[in-house]
């Protein structure tokens, strides 16, 4: 299979791997300050 | 409605699967540019739904500024039912682009109608600004995809990575604008950031049909239009892009609805921690 082709769709998925990981970071960064919240 | 994520999301992992099947595997192979053509299914409907992310956070950011007052939200609706009575009027009395069905520019402003009522009766003011946001962002990273696999297709093709010609400038010039919207909406803790940032979404939603025609007015390096404009396209390859568009605006609109729960649920929290913060400081003795 073509290097320029496999290089489009790797940078794809990885793109969308990245905000999907940000996404997760952020939502778990909320937890912990829900459960902050809730101790206070 | 929480229930329907999972479901959602399996259903949407085994569209992707499949749409990458199609694209690698049964779409016919082009026979000037070989396999690399291949990269068009994952650009061309990125682009496709990041300009329908746009057009939605255009609308959310009409709605956040024009839902302030009744007046001018009468305005507005009026404006959204005449928007929609020219299109389908244009479609039919006045002669469209080759290759275009006149029913196709029909349905198109119907649906742009329908989109603003939609988001109008689901949606307070408030949700409209969370909704403009998360938009946005979720466009932001397809229109990234189109920027970077883009060049990636224009390397072997063209023997360059990029050229400042109108279609791929204005590209950027668009991302930049819709970065700059997402950094303010970041940096910028003033009461009156989400009425700027709407203000910024209308100017950089009138970008998008400027990249979008820029192929159609200016003599570009970058390909015709396969749907009107002049470009053709073989009716295999078409269904295999149309299977990979569905299976991204599948995606999208889940990554959008996570991010819309993720924002209001943040809202919620920093709302609570002031409340906590106002609490403990007249507690505090004087």
């Amino acid at each position: 299979m073509n290097g320029y082709l496999i290089a489009a769709y790797t940078a794809t998925w990885i793109i969308h791997i990245a905000y999907l990981l940000t996404l997760v970071s952020r939502y778990s960064r909320l937890k912990r300050e829900i459960e902050e919240l809730k101790k206070k | 409605m929480k229930k329907a994520f999972p479901i959602l999301g399996i259903l949407t992992a085994i569209v992707l699967s499949y749409a990458l099947y199609q694209a690698l595997v049964v779409a016919p192979t082009e026979q000037t540019m070989g396999e690399v053509q291949r990269i068009f299914y994952y650009h061309v409907t990125s682009a496709w739904t990041a300009f329908i992310l746009f057009f939605i956070n255009f609308i959310a950011s009409v709605q956040y500024l024009c839902r302030s007052n009744s007046g001018t939200d009468r305005i507005a609706s009026g404006v959204a039912i005449a928007v929609g009575a020219i299109v389908v009027a244009a479609a039919f009395f006045t002669p469209v682009p080759s290759g275009v069905r006149p029913s196709a520019v029909a349905t198109t402003g119907l649906l742009i109608t329908g989109l603003y009522f939609l988001i109008h009766s689901r949606f307070s003011r408030a949700d409209t600004d969370v909704l403009a946001m998360v938009s946005a962002e979720v466009g932001v990273v397809f229109c990234t995809i189109v920027l970077v696999t883009g060049p990636i297709w224009a390397r072997p093709v063209w023997g360059i990575w990029w050229t400042w010609d109108m279609r791929l400038t204005s590209t950027l010039v668009l991302w930049l604008i819709y970065v700059s919207y997402l950094v303010l909406r970041r940096f910028s803790s003033s009461g009156e950031t989400p009425l700027l940032a709407a203000t910024l979404a209308i100017f950089g939603a009138l970008c998008v049909p400027f990249v979008y025609f820029s192929i159609w007015f200016f003599r570009t390096q970058h390909p015709q239009p396969v749907i009107g404009g002049g470009g053709s396209i073989d009716p295999r390859m078409m269904h295999v892009l149309l299977i990979n568009w569905l299976a991204f605006s599948c995606f999208a609109f889940l990554i959008c609805w996570s991010r819309y729960r993720l924002e209001k649920l943040q809202r919620e929290v920093e709302q609570a921690q002031a409340m906590e913060s106002l609490t403990q400081s007249s507690r505090s003795p004087r």
